[in-house]
């Protein structure tokens, strides 16, 4: 299979899933800005994204994009550090190298750990006791997400640490957004500059939507 | 124009017997050179003190010295072909560096390039990929007048400059991954855009790339190093053009 | 007295080519798979013959001396490629390419060769077109044509500065095909130290696996060269590091007779010398000569203030500067051959009008072109060339530096004639077979083509022609006839005793262990073959280069230090003293040529045969022929000189005039 055993393939892979967890997260960080509008409409959508069939297949397919993304990304890895075992003693980029594209393992591991965090903050709290028919302690308890914003997002320390993540992930998509067009081949010489620029452009909006957020919830708790 | 200063450098150079023997950088202090000699001729002013001393000079590739044979390598101060952009090996010359600077040359790195002797790899993978189907397969004397397909300016242009390479490996030195992709893909691209080469284009990216994927070269990140440091500022928008034609006849299949 | 036979089929010039293809004999497919052909050499001679001969069915082993074929040095041709195509509508015509080349070649070229190339020179454009060869186009997407020198039409085909590269690309691919099919075996980091010979025809190779630093033994039916020219016995030239004239001589001890030696070209448009630490020169295409403008002052004071670095070029007034070649030749102008321009920058610089503190370069001036198109046109024409010399030189050409007058004047750059290419070369017949059985050369290897002096962009035309058009057919007319002979045994006596004398040879090398460098005595070499056996010749000079030669030789067998035993692998020392040591016999071999030469012709200038306008003045009557030098068993010994006499049909010889 092409997509397997080729360097090519690999790196399709790596792209599609990539772009598939970009949409993701333009439309997370959509419903999240409701929340600093309307936490009912907020946790309409919660409430609509429960322990439902379509759901729960929504979060296979995206957990499956993430186990995809990252496994492809260690083989990738692997295979690149096997083609140069002897290393330079120097070796310095010429300007036109980003930081971002010679990181993007370590940046992805990052936002992987940040991801754990997330997962226990939120939908450990939210749709996992709904899939596991967890009896709620009081009414609201894993459907009232507004409030578990405001509650989570009260502590300084942790605000600062979520707007880390997000600018960690804002440097992941600043590279990966235009490289995955790269790699599988919708770019050219002509299309370079703007793809560039639009990578920048969403990443930013996504940055800072859900910055936004979590400066709302910690404005509104206080 | 000539100058009368000169100026005093220090090599820090890899030295290594053999391909198999354990290799190690030597400090060679104070070489004496002049800011209008190119790095080469200084690498021989060089090896012509340790001629006189009865040491082994140093081996490095190179043969045109007016950069387009690809023949020259080296790794100077962390950059292939030195930090000149734009450049070979061989068109380095020495104002480009300070004087009593110590500059360190090493052989390029890479799986598919072992070192055959000091600076010297050997980069006959590169023939190897060519021989997958970098080709039109056409025997000589059948040809039809020149002029009878007009071809575009656009293309032709755009397949000249694909076709500018010069097979280094500037690329895979350069490339933190060790990926041959911009190699490959000029000479994918050359043909893809000729409809010369278009009746095999199937055929060629698929054998090309598998070539290239079984000879151990890395995958590529699109950090762009390998445009950065390319001597002939080949475009990555090659790289793209390739994936595209692998892609599509993948699914051809 | 040896004799020699050309080989020229019957039937008037236009016919010859036509008529030997419809007589000679063939190789049918069945038995071509039979026979093994060594190709030595991947240039564009090289590659192309190896390609085509496989392709045909021929079993073929090549060898390059680089990593790999597409190294070779035809890589850095810049210009372009010849050929009668008239795609300009401008009067073109094979006889006009011919003529062109004949008169270019200064009336010492064999007619029926030079035909048979202009014939075959549209072939190639096809050819190259159809393995994806990217030359430039029009916008209407057909080819485009430049002019060059020597020639009154635009016939010169170019893929941007880098022709030579893209066409060698193109036989490299066509290799390449061959190599995936196996019908070609490629070894390379390989050179070809010695010929060997059964019975008197050539029948394999001595090879040195330059690795391993051991000899190997190749056997086939026939043997090509293709191993380029021998440039470097001048030590600085424009050809690469690697070019050697070592096969070449080793074919000329094997009894193959070396022709016109002496006809070496000097390009005129080559970086000037900047300093004794140099390795080699660089080369600006001569397309620049289209554009721009060749000049050197006036008046003396300025040149002399030139010298002195106490104004530059773009400080002379347009009045002031003198346009010596558009003044010496109104029709041509600064578009008149390569020997005639070199000769002409020689005698402004031996008159002190040099214009750099060596005193030895001329100004190259694009400021009336960038006046007349715009810089932007001038830059797209010849931009990689202005860095090219940006880099090497710190000055960028096409900078705007000063206005006088109303007038603007732009950074010239300078320039001076250097070695470039060698028109001598091992003689063959016109099937391209040495005087040697079974022994062919082909591309600048061989001396055929280009008589005196070879044009601009008729190199790769003729390495192409050779490989790709003409080899192919002829070897098979001496390959019909021995298609029962058996492959030969590599390991028979012939075979061990030619590779224990080239051990033995190369032992001796480094058992002398004197005190000096190759690179040493080559640069001696070097400087008396400039000095004495250069752009201009005199008897005395020669006779003086004789004997500085041949103490050069003992001292090379004397003094010279090869560091590192037999027994080590890679030895880079021990291979370049054994290029040096074939280069001081070719330099004896220039310099006898010129001597025995008494006339001037081409790229051979004798200063006491000269007109009194200082031009090339040929004796007709007496040198009409080509100089074979026969090698006469040892080094020692003077080669005899044997003369092909020239017979000329289709052209009435005449004095060479680019004035009008």
């Amino acid at each position: 299979m092409w997509l397997i055993d080729s360097s090519i393939g690999r790196k399709v892979i790596m792209s599609v899933t990539g772009l598939f967890l970009v949409l993701f997260l333009i439309f997370h960080m959509s419903m999240n800005v409701t929340a600093i509008f309307s936490g009912e409409t907020y946790n309409d959508i919660c409430g609509f994204l429960g322990a439902n069939w379509y759901a729960l297949a929504g979060t296979m397919v995206l957990a499956a994009g993430v186990v995809l993304h990252i496994v492809f990304a260690f083989i990738l890895s692997y295979r690149n550090y096997k083609a140069r075992p002897i290393g330079y003693s120097t070796q310095k980029n010429q300007k036109e190298v980003e930081l971002a594209s010679q990181n993007m393992l370590v940046l992805g591991l990052i936002i992987l750990l940040g991801l754990g965090l997330h997962l226990s903050h939120f939908w450990a709290k939210m749709q996992l006791p709904e899939i596991l028919g967890t009896t709620p302690a009081y009414e609201g308890e894993f459907t009232n997400g507004a409030e578990l914003i405001k509650i989570t997002f009260s502590n300084l320390g942790i605000c600062v640490g979520y707007i880390a993540w997000f600018f960690v992930i804002w440097f992941h998509l600043t590279h990966g957004i235009w490289s995955a067009f790269q790699s599988t081949g919708l770019d050219n010489k002509v299309w370079f500059p703007r793809l560039k620029m639009c990578a920048n452009i969403l990443s930013t909006i996504i940055f800072l939507g859900f910055t936004a957020v979590v400066v709302a919830g910690y404005l509104q708790s206080n | 124009m000539a100058t009368d200063n000169t100026m005093k450098v220090n090599l820090k150079v890899w030295r290594q017997a053999d391909s198999k023997a354990k290799g190690e950088f030597k400090l060679y202090e104070n070489v004496e050179t002049t800011p209008d000699t190119s790095f080469l001729e200084t690498l021989d002013i060089l090896n012509e003190t340790l001629v006189e001393k009865g040491e082994e000079p140093i081996v490095f590739d190179h043969d045109c010295r007016e950069g387009i044979c690809g023949m020259c390598s080296l790794f100077i101060n962390g950059h292939p072909h030195g930090p000149a952009q734009g450049a070979t090996t061989c068109q380095l010359y020495m104002r480009r560096f300070k004087d009593g600077e110590t500059i360190t040359v090493e052989p390029w790195r890479s799986a598919a390039f072992p070192v055959i002797k000091d600076l010297m790899v050997n980069r006959n993978a590169f023939d190897q990929i060519q021989q997958a189907g970098g080709y039109v397969s056409f025997n000589c004397g059948g040809a039809q007048d020149a002029n009878a397909i007009p071809i575009s300016k656009v293309d032709a242009d755009e397949a000249m400059d694909s076709a500018t390479c010069i097979g280094c490996g500037a690329c895979v030195a350069a490339c933190k991954n060790g990926s041959a992709m911009l190699f490959v893909s000029a000479k994918v691209s050359q043909f893809a855009l000729l409809p010369q080469g278009r009746v095999e284009a199937v055929k060629r990216v698929k054998s090309m790339v598998a070539k290239m994927d079984e000879l151990g070269f890395g995958n590529c990140t699109n950090t762009r190093a390998c445009e950065a440091e390319c001597p002939k500022c080949i475009s990555i928008s090659n790289i793209a053009r390739m994936n595209r034609e692998f892609i599509c006849a993948k699914f051809k299949d | 007295m040896a004799e020699i036979n050309s080989k020229i089929p019957e039937g008037p010039v236009a016919e010859k080519w036509t008529n030997y293809k419809a007589h000679q004999k063939l190789v049918n497919p069945a038995n071509k798979r039979k026979l093994d052909i060594i190709v030595v050499g991947t240039g564009l001679a090289g590659a192309s013959a190896a390609s085509t001969l496989a392709e045909m069915g021929f079993n073929i082993l090549n060898f390059c001396i680089q990593d790999s074929p597409r190294r070779a040095h035809s890589i850095a041709a810049q210009g372009g490629i010849n050929a009668a195509k008239n795609y300009q509508n401008d009067g073109d015509s094979v006889y006009r390419l011919f003529y062109d080349t004949v008169k270019g070649g200064d009336y010492r070229a064999r007619e029926a060769n030079v035909y048979r190339l202009a014939e075959v020179s549209a072939n190639i454009i096809d050819q190259c077109v159809a393995q994806g060869v990217p030359f430039a186009r029009e916008y209407g997407g057909l080819l485009a044509n430049r002019s060059f020198g020597g020639a009154q039409v635009s016939r010169t085909f170019y893929a941007k500065g880098q022709t030579g590269q893209q066409l060698l690309l193109g036989a490299y691919s066509s290799l390449n095909r061959q190599i995936k099919a196996g019908k070609v075996k490629s070894f390379n980091r390989y050179e070809m130290h010695d010929i060997v010979m059964i019975d008197g025809r050539a029948r394999g190779i001595i090879a040195k696996n330059l690795v391993t630093g051991k000899f190997e033994r190749f056997a086939a039916h026939a043997v090509v060269l293709a191993t380029g020219g021998y440039g470097n016995t001048y030590f600085l030239s424009t050809n690469a590091m690697g070019c050697n004239c070592s096969a070449a001589i080793a074919a000329f001890r094997k009894g193959a007779y070396m022709a016109n030696p002496s006809y070496v070209q000097i390009h005129p448009t080559c970086i000037p010398v900047h300093g004794d630490k140099q390795s080699k020169l660089t080369l600006m295409s001569e397309s620049l000569r289209n554009d721009g403008r060749i000049w050197v002052p006036k008046n003396i004071e300025d040149a002399k203030k030139l010298q002195r670095g106490e104004i530059k070029g773009s400080d002379i007034p347009e009045e002031n500067r003198d346009y010596y070649l558009e003044r010496r030749y109104p029709a041509f102008g600064n578009l008149v051959p390569r020997d005639v321009a070199s000769r002409a920058a020689k005698e402004r610089c031996d008159h002190g009008f040099g214009v750099n503190n060596t005193g030895l370069a001329v100004f190259l001036d694009f400021s009336e072109a960038i006046n007349r198109l715009g810089i932007d046109v001038v830059r797209q024409r010849y931009g990689n060339l202005f860095d090219m010399y940006e880099e090497i030189t710190d000055v960028n050409p096409g900078q705007f530096a000063k206005e006088i007058n109303g007038v603007k004047y732009y950074n010239p750059m300078m320039i001076f004639p250097a070695i470039h290419y060698t028109m001598g070369g091992l003689w063959v017949d016109y099937e391209l077979q040495t005087s040697v059985k079974g022994l062919f050369a082909i591309g600048e290897c061989n001396f055929s083509d280009h008589g005196a002096n070879r044009l601009g962009a008729s190199a790769l035309m003729q390495g192409l022609a050779d490989g790709y058009f003409v080899l192919p057919y002829t070897i098979q007319n001496y390959l019909s006839d021995q298609i029962t002979v058996p492959r030969f045994d590599p390991n028979s006596k012939e075979f061990m005793d030619a590779q224990a004398k080239c051990e033995k040879e190369q032992e001796a090398l480094i058992k002398i262990k004197g005190k000096r460098s190759v690179d040493s005595i080559h640069k001696e070499l070097g400087h008396i073959m400039w000095e004495y056996v250069g752009m201009g010749r005199t008897k005395e000079s020669l006779e003086t280069a004789l004997k500085k030669l041949k103490e050069l030789r003992q001292e090379f067998e004397k003094n010279l230090f090869v560091p590192g035993t037999v027994e080590e692998g890679m030895n880079v020392e021990l291979d370049k003293a054994f290029h040096l040591r074939d280069f001081i016999i070719m330099g004896e071999l220039i310099a006898r040529d010129a001597l025995s030469r008494n006339e001037s012709c081409g790229g051979h200038f004798r200063e006491e045969y000269q007109t009194e306008e200082g031009e090339a003045k040929r004796d007709d009557e007496n040198y009409f022929y080509v100089g074979c030098w026969n090698y006469q068993g040892n080094d020692e010994k003077e080669p005899e000189l044997i003369k092909e006499p020239l017979t000329y049909e289709a052209i009435k010889v005449q004095t060479r005039n680019y004035k009008s």
